[in-house]
């Protein structure tokens, strides 16, 4: 394996493999009311300069496996197993130097809620320049410079102004901005954008979205999109990891996954989409059904109590052991069916779809 | 901030009003006559209706009330003692001397009593919480806080006498506690008021202790500390940077509403020492039925604590920028 300098420039050569590798990861948080096994086995690569769409129900444990590249869960509550490499670093067992270096300037993050995630006693340009501070030994001046050109580029108006305003006195979108300038203010190598645009209105979600696809272009980095619009995880993302109960329902690229889906998990979140193109409304399919308790997972595939094939899968498997995806490379899912059952079971479920559209146009022309 | 400051002024000036007004009532309402103590044991009616006129009582109470308000801006004549200029807030009806000459002169021993014991306060009760927070579960967390419950459930007038039987008479290590005038000699101040100030401290200390702690780990748990750590942010900067000014809002507000408790404590002391402060005043007053007395004490110790609490608000100003002061 060649080692590479692991702070080298971004672009130059790497070792072989992917440029982040997650491995059989697994979170679980003690609480008072037991074990929470957040996630669970969970496996999936990034290649260097590409975004990995991650969807899932609520509580599926998205976020947990994102804080958990960043080592920021704490380590009193939570124990973590498996590998999480990062180009030749293993970032589980990496101490808490390293980590830090690392955190803000080869690895970022924006959070959720921009709200809550910006500190509301100082300035976003002091929140942003600090970073610049920290990991580039900027001076203050420079710090501030950087952060009203931080604030230009991602668009916020009068940003020689608006460096001085507290969080509190920006608009949502805007703070969403300024979450993303501090993201950005060292060009990290790996983003972790977790949900960055739930909060705002479609036009700055475009917005946003062609931010992070110039930077990319840009600065070659690889991003992490959280989302739960699948809308969203088509226009931008390369590869999709489809998550359930803290385990990888479905890996693919976006192509093989939102067109031949094949985990029956998948399909309810497809189904549960609304279309745009869609000539009538097709009802709305939701996977029925609650997401399982995380404290007792269901044995066997997590899927099991929601899912409507078991029997056809064989029971024995889908209550009794747990599926792992297969194949090991490209697309994959975690289920029991067969790849021709998946074929056939789409093909009438499809039929059903264009049943339900017949219905719906019946219905309009009464 | 100006139109916060008139405003608030203008409401404490209303809050003392009411204060004075409802201690003037109250005291009219005990079923006790000051003018017949004025006026000796033996005391013929009509000598009795003298001392009344000349204590300015034959008049209706808001009669009353109204002079002695006049007299705090204007200054007042007064048949029994003669002219007392402003601000006037009568004689006493015990030691006949002015009842504001004797507040200034006792007022810096309450005010150095309560002032460095607020400072030992903050400052030990939001460093053993830190500490605490920071060590959080270990041997060291553990000791804060059990001490932190002990201190809780002591005594001023019981850890008072005791400590000052061990640190002054037994080991001889401070000087009896006394007021020595900080202007004349600093130090002596500091050594003579330093177990006044301890023994105050103990009871508030530990809730500031248990409060600095909670508050700390509290604000870790927050999303705006958790995105500080994404940034890189070392633990201490974590710590010392970002969550320090959340957890110390809410103190700032319960030392606000703390400060009117201390002013007690800070009376408690002074008897516990016999320090000749405000709070010793206040306890006469009550004893001597000494009206004018005790209304000075009241009206002054009120003044005090609205004031800091105008104080605190502009400071949780400067902690906060989401607190606009309008
Ligand atoms: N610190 C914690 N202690 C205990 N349980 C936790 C903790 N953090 C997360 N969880 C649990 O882990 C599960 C996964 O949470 P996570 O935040 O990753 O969900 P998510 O997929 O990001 O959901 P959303 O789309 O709503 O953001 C949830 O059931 C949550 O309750
Ligand atoms: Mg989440």
């Amino acid at each position: 394996m060649t080692t590479v300098s692991w702070s080298g420039e971004p672009g130059t050569s790497r070792g072989p493999g992917p440029f982040l590798s997650v491995r059989d990861l697994s979170v679980e948080f003690s609480t008072e009311d037991g074990v929470v096994h957040a996630v669970d086995g969970l496996s999936f690569d990034l290649e260097k300069g590409t975004t990995l769409g991650i969807v899932g129900e609520s509580g599926s444990g998205k976020s947990v496996t994102n804080l958990a590249i960043l080592g920021l869960h704490d380590p009193a509550h939570t124990q973590i197993g498996g590998e999480i490499w990062l180009e030749d670093r293993e970032l589980i067992t990496a101490d808490r130097a390293t980590m830090e270096k690392l955190r803000g300037d080869r690895v970022a993050m924006i959070f959720q809620d921009p709200l809550t995630a910006l500190s509301p006693f100082h300035t976003i340009g002091r929140q942003i320049g600090e970073v610049y501070r920290k990991h580039r030994g900027a001076s203050k001046k420079e710090a501030r410079d950087r952060a009203v050109e931080m604030l230009r580029r991602v668009g916020i108006p009068q940003p020689e102004v608006r460096v001085d305003h507290y969080p509190h006195e920006f608009s949502g979108g805007m703070r969403q901005r300024a979450m993303i300038a501090m993201a950005l203010v060292c060009d990290p190598d790996l983003l972790i954008a977790d949900e960055p645009t739930t909060a705002l209105d479609v036009t700055v979600q475009a917005q946003i979205l062609d931010l992070l696809k110039d930077l990319q272009q840009q600065f070659g980095t690889s991003i992490i999109l959280i989302t739960h619009d699948l809308g969203v995880v088509a226009n931008t993302a390369d590869d999709v990891l489809v998550m359930y109960a803290g385990r990888a329902a479905e890996r693919g690229t976006v192509r093989e996954v939102l067109r031949e889906p094949r985990h029956p998990y998948t399909w309810g979140l497809l189904s549960s989409m609304p279309r745009l193109n869609s000539s009538v409304d097709v009802p709305l399919k939701p996977v029925r059904g609650t997401p399982p308790s995380l404290l007792n997972p269901p044995s066997g595939c997590p899927f099991h109590p929601r899912c409507d094939y078991p029997r056809l899968a064989g029971p024995e498997l889908c209550f009794g052991q747990r599926p792992d995806v297969s194949p090991e490379t490209g697309h994959g899912d975690a289920c029991y069916l067969t790849l021709e059952q998946k074929r056939e079971l789409r093909t009438t479920q499809a039929s059903d779809q264009t049943e339900a559209q017949i219905d719906a146009r019946t219905e309009d022309g009464a | 901030m100006t139109s916060f400051l008139v405003r608030r002024i203008l409401g404490a000036l209303m809050i003392l009003l009411i204060i004075s007004a409802v201690t003037f009532y109250l005291f009219y309402a005990v079923p006790r006559d000051p003018a017949r103590a004025f006026c000796g044991k033996i005391c013929p009616p009509e000598t009795l209706q003298l001392v009344r006129h000349n204590l300015g009582m034959d008049e209706p109470l808001f009669v009353q009330y109204w002079h002695w308000l006049v007299g705090i801006f204007a200054g007042r004549e007064l048949v029994q003692f003669g002219d007392c200029p402003a601000p006037c807030l009568g004689y006493s009806f015990a030691t006949q001397e002015p009842v504001f000459g004797a507040i200034v002169d006792r007022f810096p021993v309450t005010l150095s009593l309560t002032f460095g014991a607020s400072i030992v306060i903050l400052a030990f009760g939001i460093i053993t919480g830190m500490i605490a927070a920071w060590k959080v579960g270990q041997p060291l967390d553990k000791i804060a806080s059990a001490s932190s419950v002990i201190g809780a459930s002591l005594q001023i007038y019981f850890v008072g006498p005791l400590l000052a039987f061990y640190l002054v008479d037994t080991m001889q290590l401070i000087p009896r506690p006394s007021y020595v005038p900080v202007t004349e000699d600093p130090v002596g101040w500091f050594t003579h008021l330093l177990l006044p100030w301890v023994v105050l401290s103990i009871i508030f200390t530990a809730n500031y202790t248990r409060m600095t702690r909670s508050q700390m780990v509290e604000q870790l748990a927050e999303d705006y500390v958790r995105t500080a750590r994404a940034k890189g942010m070392s633990n201490r900067a974590v710590f010392f940077r970002f969550a320090w000014r959340g957890a110390m809002i809410p103190i700032v507000t319960i030392f606000g509403v703390d400060l009117a408790t201390l002013l007690g404590g800070a009376i408690i002391t002074e008897q516990t020492f016999t320090l000749h402060g405000i709070g010793e005043l206040a306890v006469r007053a009550v004893q001597n039925n000494d009206l004018p007395m005790l209304l000075g004490v009241t009206i002054v110790g009120a003044a005090m604590i609205v004031i800091l609490n105008i104080v605190v608000d502009v400071l949780y100003a400067f902690i906060d920028p989401r607190v606009r002061l309008t």
